[in-house]
């Protein structure tokens, strides 16, 4: 990268299916002042600040009004990125890259809990005159990408299911996860079926919380951060919305975010060069999906992975060891910032109970989730 | 052939010229008559916001017929609404802040027309009021009524007119408007 960049803070609530003790306000207040804290770094520090949210899912228009107050932000240049908190931290990034700021925030944030109709909003989200007249429970998309991706690559439900034991164990370790739990394999195969081949344990479950993440120029950097964590490589990319046309077997986007990211950071064999990976698992198929895609393993062979063990906490490639999106749980655009706190966390050796031995380099790539076709890939490394 | 912003045709004393447009013009019944494609949807968005600490209390205080604010002793500003946190000191508030129902009229509009553009003949008169206790530009969005509007001004004192306590329900419509005191 031409200016170098790090994560110098990360402050967050812990991942939790109802929050009402807390208005969305408090909750990102909270996140922040850890953030700062944990940076060394107070509000006048910080240049810019960049927010990640999508107003149906606020309840609020124009909601990046709103932000400026819990983050420290009033009079200071604010702008809210309408992606996942990994395309906000590549924003953050690029800032810093211009010369022009050289600490930048970045906030996402979840009140899942709060919207009372949310599968309509994301069945809003489908296209209104080709697929919303069909009035379909908007998971119905999961579902056909499941079957082909499946076909295609010969991974089975039981790969799936493997997925769904692996995340929601490792989420036991983790205090930040709300969905921790022992699920055996068969326990996912024999959960209702929703929209087969998913089943309700395929599928992760919301959340609420708030993660903020300071981002700073090199020089600064160095000199507010005993444990920088150096932002090697970014890339992001969408595919065609279109259902009729789109290709169900493969993440392209993910690939394509996952190359650039690759080549930013040098990475030339990602199976060797990465060490710990924290990839979308909103539902189980999409981690081997993104598995693949990502070049995390060849294709037809992200099941093969987990049977080796190869992406347990004890394997040679983690993959999610926070517990992803199926044991943290699914926080809309903060989502990807939960992944990217679990590399931080595993680089600086803060992770606790689950913290990995010799990781150096880590992978977090998020999927907007249904029904975009819209990810972003993220390298950092401890040094 | 283009026409350059410095050129702007004039309007002559002995009227403009017929201009003839290419298209097809529609008329608004047409476009209501179907005759037009569109495709029509509303989306189904609810949601239950959690209020959490500081607008609960508030809306709790609203139902017992009360104002309350917080006060932030570094930047030393008594804050209606409340909040947890002070926003330009990015610190915790310290206290609550009991305040009154009185205070003065910052700004007003006579608005002659509703949000979806009828016509009214007595204007609808939205105010900010600084609320007696708090400090200076700490107000609450709110309604002006029992007034004329001809004799509404800004720096005008204003008491809360309240709901009766049983029709109470913790909402900001628990004060029905502000009158001159
Ligand atoms: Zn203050």
């Amino acid at each position: 990268m031409t200016e170098e960049v790090a994560i110098i803070g990360v402050g967050y609530t812990a991942a939790s299916p109802v929050t009402p003790e807390v208005s969305y306000r408090e909750m990102i207040y909270e996140a922040a002042v850890k953030a700062y804290q944990d940076a060394h770094v107070k509000p006048k520090d910080i240049k810019s600040f960049v927010c990640l949210s999508e107003d149906f899912h606020e309840g609020t228009s124009i909601f990046d009004e709103y932000v400026p107050d819990q983050l420290g932000a009033v009079l200071k240049p604010v702008h809210t990125v309408t992606g996942d908190g990994i395309h906000g931290l590549i924003e953050a990034t690029m800032h810093i890259q211009t010369g022009l700021m050289d600490v930048v925030a970045v906030e996402a944030h979840s009140k899942a809990s709060n919207i009372l109709t949310p599968f309509h909003i994301m069945a809003f989200a489908t296209d209104p005159v080709y697929n919303q007249p069909l009035k379909m429970h908007p998971y119905y998309i999961a579902g056909l990408e499941m079957n082909r991706f499946l076909l295609e690559t010969g991974n089975t439900r039981e790969h799936c299911a493997m997925v769904v034991q692996k995340n929601r164990q490792n989420a036991l370790d983790n205090p930040v996860a709300a969905y921790g739990a022992q699920v055996a394999p068969d326990d996912v195969l024999q959960s209702r079926p929703l929209f087969a081949p998913l089943s309700k344990l395929d599928t992760s479950l919301h959340a609420d919380g708030a993660v903020v993440m300071v981002l700073a120029s090199a020089k600064r950097a160095r000199e507010l951060s005993d444990h920088p964590i150096w932002v090697k490589g970014i890339g992001w990319c969408s595919d065609s919305p279109s259902l009729e046309n789109r290709d169900w077997a493969q993440a392209v986007y993910a690939r394509l975010a996952g190359d650039a990211a690759y080549r930013m950071a040098g990475i030339r064999n990602p199976r060797e060069e990465i060490d710990l990976a924290e990839i979308d698992d909103t539902f189980s198929y999409k981690e081997l999906q993104h598995m693949e895609a990502l070049r995390l393993c060849r294709e037809g062979e992200a099941g093969l992975l987990l049977e080796e063990g190869t992406a347990d906490l004890d394997g040679d490639l983690p993959i999610n060891p926070s517990g992803g999106t199926l044991g943290t749980g699914f926080l809309y655009e903060a989502s990807g910032l939960y992944r990217v706190l679990e590399l931080v966390l595993q680089l600086r050796g803060e992770a606790g109970k689950r913290q990995l031995a010799h990781v150096n380099t880590g992978l977090a790539f998020s999927w907007r989730g249904i029904p975009t076709t819209s990810g972003a890939a993220i390298v950092v490394s401890n040094n | 052939m283009g026409i350059k912003l410095t050129e702007r045709p004039q309007a002559q004393a002995s009227g403009m010229e017929t201009l003839e447009f290419k298209g097809t013009a529609l008329s608004d019944e047409e476009f209501k008559g179907g005759k037009v494609v569109t495709v029509s949807g509303a989306p189904n968005a609810q949601y239950g916001w959690d209020a959490g600490v500081a607008i609960g209390r508030f809306l709790h205080e609203l139902k017992e017929g009360r104002l309350i604010g917080t006060f932030c002793r570094s930047c030393n500003r008594i804050m209606v609404p409340p909040r947890m946190f002070c926003e330009w000191c990015f610190r915790n508030t310290d206290e609550w802040a009991p305040l009154k129902d009185t205070g003065v009229v910052n700004t007003f509009s006579l608005c002659y027309v509703t949000w979806d553009m009828k016509r009214l003949k007595e204007p609808e008169m939205p105010a900010v009021i600084e609320i007696d206790g708090a400090s200076p530009g700490m107000g609450i969005m709110h309604l002006l009524g029992e007034v004329d509007p001809k004799k509404v001004q800004i720096g005008m004192k204003v008491r809360a007119v309240w709901k009766p306590a049983d029709e109470r329900e913790g909402a900001i419509t628990d004060i029905k408007y502000f009158k001159p005191m």
